[in-house]
């Protein structure tokens, strides 16, 4: 019995983290960006779609969208406010644009932040779920808004890989993370395939935030530990590498849930971040890291 | 004027739920005004309401005149939750901005860092939403040093007991409830509020079968439902401030068909109610006054002015800011004066009927120096439920609107 509750919960858990790593990944992947304003933008997903429906009240679907369609468009923004311009500019050593990339999306998560606190205070917000009510699944007493989120973060997934491996613009993206210059010599201009790759992001974030507010609830203090947990999930799984991030986001998904069964929920986090320290000693790149 | 406008400006960012430039109009005023700080929480649910419900008193008091002929001016200063945040902006209101008393926080750690700092600036300082025991025992233990300092809310051990009454009546007394888990966040007020807890709910006939404290930061409730559930308890009793939207939802999400009961502060905030999306519905809590319950004749019209102005009601924290905001002008009149130990000489003769009930503070041979008495004829704190996606009083019974009734999830044991 309770064997299959951690079975059902982590499931879904782990499901929804490998959809907020998946995009995290497929950035660093194609652009060498490590976007630390993800768990923002993730936030202000849920959040739009929570005051779409709850305040505006257009309905669980359009705020949904909307909640989606505000990610997109924070995704943009960040790209075009923060990345290209530290990219482009000519006055920062390329060796150190690792790091303005890094400190300028830290500081642009940060400014998101502060803006939701500031209009929406620093409460929780849940979105109003799709589906409601339960179902009892093996004798365990299953949200059927828990079952929507697993299924809803597979199919995303099973679509995002189709894109990358059975389109030629999937190809294309694939082609910029293995040899960004071979890429331009083909003819690929790198900036568009760096647009698509920031809205196919803006949409995994997005789908992943409101599923997350649908799900457990999120507030303006869940930035910090959504990047963190996206980062460690990522690194776990090797840098760049989206099966590795997959199989990353099902084991700190589990390893979490069965410390908050079997060991205390005040200690959920530790064993994951443990299991990071010990990776990181024994296999720098990670589970399944390219380099 | 312009020192207080660009002291506003600077912490404009949060603070302006504070309107805080209103005062100017009304009668005229010919000596200095009062200056109460007033550091919140401007973006939490529960603190947002404090620096609102401290202008409304200010607007009011100032619109009959002021004090003696002087005006209440109210400095807002937003503390994004932080001790640190809080204990820069008690240097800087006292200071810079002259205050003359701090009206300060819902949360224990925060008021807590800035008791020794109401000692070392000599500025009176009232909570009024933190419960811990510490800061009225602090007071007590060293009365000389710490006396600048009240608390103007319940303490957890009468939050307790506050809830223990309650439970007696309408659980154990009208539904025959047996047995209890208590459900408490890991922070300095709920420590007290456990002991508390522990001792009271075998004495009205509630047997503890568990007793679950978590992390703040926990997001997911599964587990912790889970292993409640596993241990078959009539009810949950509650001690949760810092969360509440998150258990709240899951609670309803997940069907837990035990009922909850107890302190969940952020349901006070009448904006609970959407942020939950209604899964409130059901919830049992308790609260010093709440919406359409006249606790006194000021506790409506209060909520209903509050309402007009602001567009939704106070949490519990903006009815006792309400209050505090008056019972400090009363105190000034009193000691004809705002210097400081006159004041708190002042503060401590309190005997003022505000929204919550009457409020006299405990004195110096109370263990719980300056905090605000508990108890019949002063303040008993009442039990309301979220219904029909309103707050209704359910208890006493002399403030009751409506029984009880619980959402359809809900498996009653008896």
């Amino acid at each position: 019995m309770r064997a299959f509750q951690i079975l059902i919960d982590g499931f879904a858990i782990s499901a929804l983290y490998a959809l907020g790593a998946t995009g995290f990944t497929l950035i660093f992947g194609v652009s060498g960006v490590l976007n630390l304003s993800h768990g923002a933008i993730m936030v202000a997903a849920a959040v739009a779609a929570w005051a779409a429906a709850s305040v505006l009240n257009v309905g669980t679907y359009a705020g949904a969208l909307i909640g989606v369609g505000v990610a997109l468009l924070a995704a943009f923004a960040t790209y075009f406010a923060v990345v290209k311009p530290i990219q482009d500019s000519r006055r920062i050593p390329n060796e150190e644009k690792e790091i303005f990339v890094l400190t300028g999306t830290l500081l642009w998560g940060i400014m998101i932040q502060e803006l939701i606190a500031y209009f929406f205070t620093n409460n929780a917000k849940t979105v109003l779920p799709i589906v409601e009510g339960v179902v009892e699944i093996l004798g365990v007493r299953t949200p059927k808004n828990e079952i929507f989120t697993a299924i809803v973060c597979c199919l995303v997934i099973a679509l995002l890989w189709l894109l990358v491996n059975r389109t030629r613009t999937g190809k294309a993206v694939l082609a910029a993370s293995m040899n960004p210059r071979g890429v331009t010599l083909l003819g690929l201009e790198l900036t568009n395939i760096y647009i698509v790759v920031w809205a196919i992001y803006g949409i995994l974030a997005g789908v992943a935030g409101v599923l997350l507010g649908m799900f457990l609830g999120v507030s303006s203090y869940s930035v910090g530990p959504l990047t963190a947990s996206a980062f460690s999930i990522v690194v776990l799984g090797g840098l760049g590498s989206v099966s590795g991030s997959l199989i990353a986001a099902f084991v700190v998904g589990y390893l979490e849930t069965l410390t908050a069964y079997l060991v205390s929920p005040a200690y959920r986090t530790i064993p994951a971040l443990l299991l990071l320290v010990f990776v990181m000693y024994i296999r720098p790149q990670g589970l399944l890291g390219r380099r | 004027m312009n020192k207080v406008l660009s002291g506003a400006l600077r912490s404009a960012l949060g603070a302006v739920a504070i309107g805080a430039l209103l005062a100017a109009s009304g009668p005229a005023f010919a000596a200095d005004p009062i200056r109460i700080g007033v550091i919140a929480e401007a973006q939490a649910i529960a603190g947002a309401s404090i620096p609102q419900a401290a202008q409304l008193a200010a607007d009011e008091i100032n619109a009959n005149g002021g004090v003696d002929g002087r005006k209440i001016e109210i400095i807002g200063y937003d503390n994004h939750s932080s001790s640190a945040d809080s204990v820069r902006a008690f240097q800087r209101a006292v200071n810079e901005d002259k205050v003359n008393a701090v009206i300060a926080s819902y949360i224990s750690e925060v008021v807590l860092a800035l008791e020794p700092w109401a000692s070392r600036l000599k500025t009176p300082f009232v909570t009024p939403g933190a419960a811990s025991n510490e800061i009225s025992k602090s007071v007590h233990a060293d009365y000389e040093k710490n006396k600048y300092t009240f608390h103007g809310y319940l303490t957890s051990a009468a939050l307790a007991l506050s809830v223990c009454d309650g439970a007696k009546d309408l659980l154990v007394d009208k539904m025959h409830m047996k047995t209890a888990v208590i459900m408490s966040e890991d922070a300095a007020w709920t420590k007290p509020l456990d002991v508390g807890y522990e001792e009271c709910l075998p004495k009205i006939g509630l047997k503890v079968l568990d007793h679950i404290r978590f992390s703040p930061d926990t997001t997911d409730f599964t587990p912790i439902f889970n292993k409640i559930e596993g241990a078959k308890p009539d009810v949950i009793i509650t001690g949760i401030s810092h969360v509440g939207v998150q258990p709240t939802v899951q609670w309803k999400n997940q069907q837990v068909p035990i009922p909850m009961f107890g302190i969940s502060s952020q349901a006070t905030n009448e904006t609970f109610g959407k942020d939950t999306n209604q899964a409130a519905e059901g919830v049992l809590y308790q609260g010093v006054s709440g919406p359409g319950v006249a606790v006194t004749p000021k506790s409506v019209p209060f909520a209903e002015n509050f309402k007009k102005k602001f567009g939704n009601y106070p949490s519990y924290a903006g009815y006792t800011a309400y209050d505090e905001v008056y019972y400090i002008a009363d105190a000034v009149k009193r000691a004809g004066s705002t210097d400081a130990d006159k004041l708190v000489e002042a503060l401590e003769k309190t005997d003022w009927e505000g929204t919550i009930g009457r409020v006299q503070f405990y004195g110096k041979d109370d263990p719980f120096t300056h905090s605000i008495k508990y108890g019949k004829g002063l303040i008993t704190g009442l039990m309301l439920q979220w219904q029909d996606g309103k707050q209704s009083a359910v208890w006493p019974k002399d403030v009751a609107k409506v029984d009880i009734k619980f959402p359809s999830f809900i498996k009653l044991s008896n």
